[in-house]
């Protein structure tokens, strides 16, 4: 265990930043999200969480796959190249790190997704625990625990110190670059602030909301109810809840006409758009109430149905706070639990 | 509150309403939703108070394609989408019944996390103030400290079209409704176009703003088309970034009733609804005061033609 004090964090970020790409949370007009550090950004590690989640950084909302470029009778095709050069990604929370966990699941199983296995390999990430959970957190739901943050490096904070834990092989190649940096430290800080946040957590509003009747082989039980139109009717299909999601991984691929070449690129596709899944026969989801189902069923039922159980919902509470109906994940396990048992 | 719960029943036992359109409780003190209700016992859940924001009136578009009226609950400002989405003959009058609700203006859980609090238990309202029980200290606000954005230009207590009132209005207003666009106005070139780029480039295409507007309501959006050559989930560069929101700004010129949804929704906390205040106080400027939605039959300035409408070269000689 290392530490540093908090002023010198400027310093640490330099350090890192010149070795390779530095991601971390930055706050532009008002807003926190994850970008790229340079001297002139103004970092918020306060910020619990990011209004996006930090999943960009190996999953971008938007990426160039190859371009076709006409060449009289010939079409020349290029690749995109796949990250080869090293980068950290510095304050991701435990919430967001069970996410890439999710991730990993989709993109890293066979067959692989080599853009993101590249963006994966290079990439080094230091989670932070969360000093302050909120009433929207829900990860010790889905058995995070967010006071001890997994990563290649782990790291917590206090008024004045930044605690730093090398955890993988990873984190050790990248500590003992910036070592100079640090002072050792003994464990017994980093236990007073593990102490603090699971009080809180105890506290939390969510923190014992059940998962009971969702889970691997629950579709049939859920996917007739007439509880999904009661949220359908009041959700404004935007993509928000998709958007900002940790796990959410749905793309979709198009082609962009630059005019003398032909971009094909993917980027995020939204479960809440009308023409997700949209096929040479039509669509097959054509309501509201169908589009809405697929996401939630999903999260709870389809993904741990397909994954040994693991739930494709980590509790950040983003949707919680930012869904403009305020429907949200925890309303959706609540009413059905609520509600389930009746006819309607 | 309860008069309301009490005037829906009665209007669902007597047949006059079918359903009705309101907010629900939510789970915590902040976060009610629109809610379809319909029947009594659903109506339980039935809240009205700070966290209200949401403007019902777009929802009257799905509910005037079912049988039978359905009850609808609009603050006064609501009440100028709702004649604005009837001039557009994007609702049906006859289908809806109107009870226009008193308001003080309404909460905005931004500002109030703005405002330093964080892990929020309890809010309760007081008429000045708000107490926040959170678990880390409570915190005591000024409820006009936390107020949205539009509530400072509040359009006043008059409700525009309604069948019955319930409940007392207070007017919130309290600053110029065109001080935000006259300071953009008074930016160099250089400044406003790096204001917007801050600003614009925090979009994540959610298209919240576009789904919650009631000036919004086309039955498919260009955007949505899978022909249009362009990228409608992702903005690819910095120039489509842009392009989305200056697209819909134009496009709701002389509609758009300054509601503010869009800046209430937007998850990054983009101020969209300057784009549309600019193009009101323009159309003012150059047609006449005019404000979409203050009634349902008047033609706005950019669907007529008049003789003493300004001629192209005066726009463009302003700049």
């Amino acid at each position: 265990m290392y530490k540093i004090a908090k002023e010198k964090l400027p310093a640490l970020f330099q350090l890192l930043a010149n070795e390779q790409e530095l991601i971390l949370p930055i706050k532009n007009s008002g807003q926190v999200n994850f970008g790229l550090w340079d001297e002139e950004v103004e970092v918020d590690l306060t910020a619990l969480n990011s209004v996006k989640s930090p999943k960009d950084a190996f999953f971008p909302q938007g990426e160039s796959l190859y371009t076709c470029k006409k060449d009289g009778k010939k079409i020349e095709i290029q690749q995109e190249e796949l990250r080869d050069k090293d980068f950290v990604i510095f304050g991701m929370r435990p919430c967001d790190y069970r996410g890439v966990e999710v991730l990993d699941k989709v993109f890293l199983v066979d067959p692989v997704d080599s853009y993101y296995q590249a963006r994966r390999e290079h990439g080094i990430i230091v989670t932070m625990a969360c000093s302050e959970p909120e009433e929207t957190c829900f990860c010790k739901v889905f058995d995070i625990d967010c006071a001890d943050p997994k990563g290649d490096v782990a790291a917590w904070l206090d008024k004045d110190f930044l605690y730093w834990k090398p955890v993988t092989d990873k984190g050790k190649a990248i500590t003992e670059k910036v070592s100079s940096l640090f002072a050792e430290s003994d464990d017994k800080a980093v236990e007073t602030i593990q102490e603090d946040i699971r009080s809180i957590v105890e506290k939390l509003p969510y923190s014992n909301l059940s998962l009971e009747g969702w889970g691997a082989g629950k579709t049939d039980e859920k996917f007739d109810s007439p509880i999904w139109e009661s949220f359908a009717n009041s959700c404004l299909a935007c993509g928000t809840c998709t958007f900002i999601c940790p796990t959410c991984q749905c793309y979709d691929i198009k082609d962009y006409n630059t005019g003398n070449s032909v971009e094909r690129y993917r980027c995020w596709d939204s479960c809440m758009y009308s023409d997700f899944t949209m096929m040479a026969h039509g669509n097959n989801r054509t309501t509201q109430m169908q589009r809405f189902r697929q996401r939630f069923m999903h999260k709870l039922v389809y993904f741990p149905t397909n994954n040994d159980g693991m739930y494709s919902c980590v509790g950040c509470g983003r949707c919680v706070s930012k869904c403009p109906s305020s429907l949200n994940i925890v309303k959706v396990i609540k009413r059905f639990q609520e509600e389930g048992g009746k006819a309607n | 509150m309860q008069e309301l719960i009490t005037r829906g029943k009665e209007l669902l036992a007597d047949g006059s309403v079918v359903g009705i359109l309101g907010w629900k409780e939510g789970d915590f003190s902040y976060n009610p939703e629109p809610a379809f209700f319909q029947n009594e016992e659903e109506l339980d859940k039935f809240i009205y108070d700070g966290f209200c924001g949401a403007n019902l009136s777009k929802f009257m578009i799905e509910a005037s394609k079912k049988e039978g009226k359905t009850l609808v609950f609009l603050k006064p400002c609501d009440t100028y989408s709702f004649n604005q989405l009837l001039k557009e003959h994007r609702i049906d009058r006859e289908k809806a019944y109107i009870i226009g609700v008193g308001c003080s203006g309404k909460l905005s859980l931004d500002k109030i996390k703005e405002a330093g609090v964080k892990g929020i238990q309890k809010i309760t309202e007081e008429e000045d103030k708000i107490h926040v029980e959170t678990l880390y200290g409570d915190k005591t606000l000024n409820r006009s400290d936390v107020l949205l954005d539009r509530c400072h230009v509040c359009k006043g207590k008059e409700h525009r079209i309604f069948d019955e009132i319930i409940g007392e209005s207070k007017e919130t207003n309290d600053k110029d409704k065109f001080s935000e666009v006259e300071a953009i106005e008074k930016m160099s070139s250089e400044e406003k176009f790096l204001f917007f780029q801050k600003e614009l480039s925090k979009c994540i295409r959610c298209n919240a703003c576009r789904n919650v507007c009631p000036a919004c309501s086309c039955r498919k959006c260009v955007f949505d088309s899978n022909k249009f050559d362009s990228a409608q989930k992702v903005n690819t560069n910095s120039f489509e970034e842009k392009m989305f929101h200056i697209i819909r700004a134009f496009h709701v010129a002389g509609r758009c009733t300054d509601c503010g949804e869009c800046s209430r929704v937007c998850p990054e906390g983009i101020p969209l609804h300057l784009f549309n205040r600019k193009f009101i106080k323009d159309i003012d400027e150059l047609y006449g005061e005019f404000r979409a939605g203050e009634d349902a039959e008047t033609v706005g300035p950019l669907t007529e033609f008049t003789f003493d409408d300004a001629e192209p070269q005066e726009a463009v000689e302003r700049g």
